[in-house]
């Protein structure tokens, strides 16, 4: 240790004996051991002496550099603000649509498509499971005519569109290939992402249909035909972010996400692909979460272990394979139901999170997603919030303004190297596939969110409006509604198309389909002639699932 | 000795969310509850069968996609029919305060939304469910 760090050491200790001492004798603290929002311990001060080897260029670097830590761009916000991007759709096609474009008109800069949950889990309107569900959590799409309503009137060469969609991802990406076309649009030209993350839906989100060996040859072959013909497409969204809202930590999010980012890295490599092929087209979702400091130091440590994997681990020369680009949501299970309008703050502070810690695109939750989805009103304040961020609050004129703050760095340092240990742990139970097979990730989350549980019931976490400053509310808030006729409109839409297409070149493009299955050739292709004979999103599921076979979850609480 | 409490926890439909449902499970477990999660995607028929089959005296369903007003009547309907309404049927989820009223005349019995804590959960339970 150095002079200066001595001496330091000195003054700590004269500082805590003296002025800390005497201060507690008279007023004691709060509580007795702080801890952040993932139940990491937290000190009273963070000095020099918490980041003791601190060696600037090889941990933090500049802006657009390796490690990346402080951001991927070298000029980040004062160039180009974030992507304000929220997710949105309901109903029908038509209803979505008009949403789309009053976010458009309002200054939103991307759009973020939502599907209902039948269209998720790769089963058509008409479908007996999909009864009750359809356009409720999202639009419904059951073909290419629902998708060329969809985006009637929006060019696809202008925005950016992302679509939250996994396990049926690359018959939704057919879709917008071929709608690309139909406006004249080349692929070289349109850009946006799928989310494509299979094994998060296996922990976390739930929307899987095939087991994980068929599942991840899907995913590579997207990775494969967009590397060749869709240049400009984010080929797979990461995400921790559905892991965090069951209920992980921040160190568990990090882990869990770049956990399963080395699996479809090596995956790929499996199938023959060079890693900077296909790795600058990797993206990343996260979470922002209560704990704002927190937050911004897990955003910065993931943004340095994912470079440092990707060099050292698999050997990747191009600096974009290094650079994790993400986009992130505002924590929902932060959300209460109880004074509504609190949200607002909320949803201010994990944004404020987001933008501090360099993220490329947002969307901000409403204040009413505890009870329903957002009214317009409510997603134009969660919009505005963003923009108020943005040109208001002045963190955006400086590139990672909280760089070089001892507690910041601490907790960098911290997070990265608790979430390496985890990846660790899941290499040697054989990688994030077996781990989630071993049902090893699901518990992890479990506990963590049981843990959590138990804090604010015990009272130890306040949460207010849940278990302090309570009030008898007496107003209801007005909430949006999916109409009930939605389905049976959906329905006749559907049934209309059966009839109307031509179902001797569907059946011809199914069985094609089919055939390639069985084979080890890339799907998309075949994929996106079937899409073209307006076949639809539930029968290319169903000739997959007789070749795939259907993923059994292990129940595991 | 009087038997344990025996509550099936219940995901119908296509939602994916159960943390809530396995935080809640966990928690009936640790009050001496006897608990069985029947996992996702379950039709309102299994779950019954799944009800009736194990000899529970409460199920417990969780739904945050929306699809509440058509899956939680679909299982009392179903519950009634085979003769099995005296078991409790409490639900939670994302479920808005008007449509709270319709569905405990359709035989549910209470409705838990976000923030409840586990313990008046278990609470109702323990005073509502018939052994």
């Amino acid at each position: 240790m150095s002079n200066s760090l001595k001496q330091l050491r000195a003054a700590r200790k004269d500082w805590e004996d003296g002025p800390v001492a005497k201060s507690i004798g008279r007023f004691p603290e709060r509580k007795e051991e702080f801890v952040t929002l993932s139940e990491t311990p937290v000190k009273r001060l963070y000095c020099p002496l918490d980041i003791p080897d601190f060696d600037y260029l090889k941990e933090l670097g500049f802006p657009g550099q390796y490690p990346f830590t402080r951001g991927n761009q070298p000029t980040l916000y004062r160039g180009r603000l974030w992507t304000m991007r929220q997710y949105a759709g309901f109903g029908t096609a038509e209803e979505s649509n008009k949403r789309y474009r009053y976010l458009l008109d309002q200054g939103q800069t991307g759009l973020s498509v939502a599907f209902d949950l039948p269209t998720q889990i790769g089963y058509d309107s008409d479908h007996a499971l999909a009864q009750g569900e359809v356009g409720k959590v999202g639009v419904a799409i059951d073909s290419l005519a629902d998708m060329e309503t969809l985006f009637a009137n929006i060019p696809l060469d202008k925005v950016s569109t992302s679509m939250t969609i996994n396990a049926p991802a690359a018959i939704l990406l057919a879709m917008y290939i071929v709608l690309a076309e139909k406006q004249g649009v080349s692929t070289s030209e349109i850009a946006g992402t799928i989310q494509n993350d299979i094994l998060k839906e296996y922990v976390a989100r739930g929307t899987y249909i095939y087991p994980p060996k068929s599942s991840m040859r899907l995913i590579t072959d997207i990775f494969a035909y967009c590397s060749q013909q869709v240049p400009r497409w984010n080929t797979i969204s990461i995400s921790g972010y559905h892991i965090r809202e069951a209920g992980c930590t921040a160190v568990q999010e990090v882990a869990f996400t770049l956990a399963d980012g080395i699996a479809y890295v090596e995956a790929a490599m499996g199938a023959g692909l060079d890693v900077d092929d296909f790795a600058p087209r990797l993206s990343f979702f996260f979470n922002a979460q209560m704990d704002l400091l927190e937050e911004v130091a897990k955003f910065r440590a993931a943004r340095r272990l994912w470079a440092r994997i990707m060099k050292e681990r698999f050997g990747a020369k191009n600096p974009r394979s290094m650079m994790l680009r993400f986009h992130t949501q505002t924590a929902g299970c932060a959300l209460t139901a109880q004074q509504p309008d609190n949200n607002v703050i909320r949803v201010t502070l994990q944004a404020l999170a987001a933008a501090l810690g360099g993220t490329q695109s947002l969307h901000t939750n409403s204040r009413d997603e505890a009870l329903s989805l957002p009214t317009e009103d409510s997603v134009t304040i969660a919009l505005r919030t963003q923009q108020v961020i943005a040109y208001e609050s002045g963190v955006t004129a400086t590139v990672d303004p909280l760089a070089g703050s001892y507690y910041v760095e601490s907790m960098t340092n911290k997070i990265e190297e608790e979430a390496l240990n985890y990846i660790n742990k899941i290499d040697e139970l054989g990688g994030a596939v077996a781990a989630i097979e071993h049902g090893f990730i699901q518990r992890e989350i479990q506990e963590s969110a049981y843990t959590y549980q138990k804090s604010v019931e015990s009272g130890d976490r306040v949460i207010v409006g849940i278990n302090r400053f309570l009030m008898k509310e007496e107003k209801l808030p007005e909430l949006l509604r999916v109409d009930p006729k939605v389905e049976a409109h959906q329905k006749a839409v559907l049934n209309r198309l059966r009839q109307e297409r031509n179902n001797a070149s569907v059946q011809t493009a199914l069985q094609q389909l089919g055939e390639v299955a069985r084979t080890d050739a890339n799907l998309m292709p075949t994929i996106i002639s079937a899409v073209r004979t307006y076949a639809t999103l539930g029968e290319i599921s169903d000739v997959l699932r007789q070749v795939f076979g259907e993923y059994e979850p292990s129940v595991i609480f | 000795m009087k038997r344990p409490i025996r509550v099936l926890i219940a995901k119908p439909g296509l939602d994916g969310h159960d943390r809530g449902a396995k935080v809640l499970a966990r928690a009936m477990r640790d009050a001496g509850m006897e608990v069985i999660y029947t996992g996702l995607r379950q039709t309102p028929e299994q779950i019954v069968e799944a009800a009736i089959q194990e000899d529970v005296n409460v199920i417990g369903l969780s739904c945050l996609s929306g699809a509440h007003n058509h899956l939680f009547p679909e299982i009392t309907k179903l519950l009634r029919e085979k003769n099995a309404d005296d078991i409790l049927v409490v639900g939670g989820g994302i479920i808005p305060e008007e449509d709270i009223e319709g569905l405990q005349e359709a035989g549910i019995s209470a409705i838990f939304t976000p923030g409840t804590s586990t313990v008046d959960a278990i609470n109702y339970i323990k005073e509502h469910a018939r052994q």
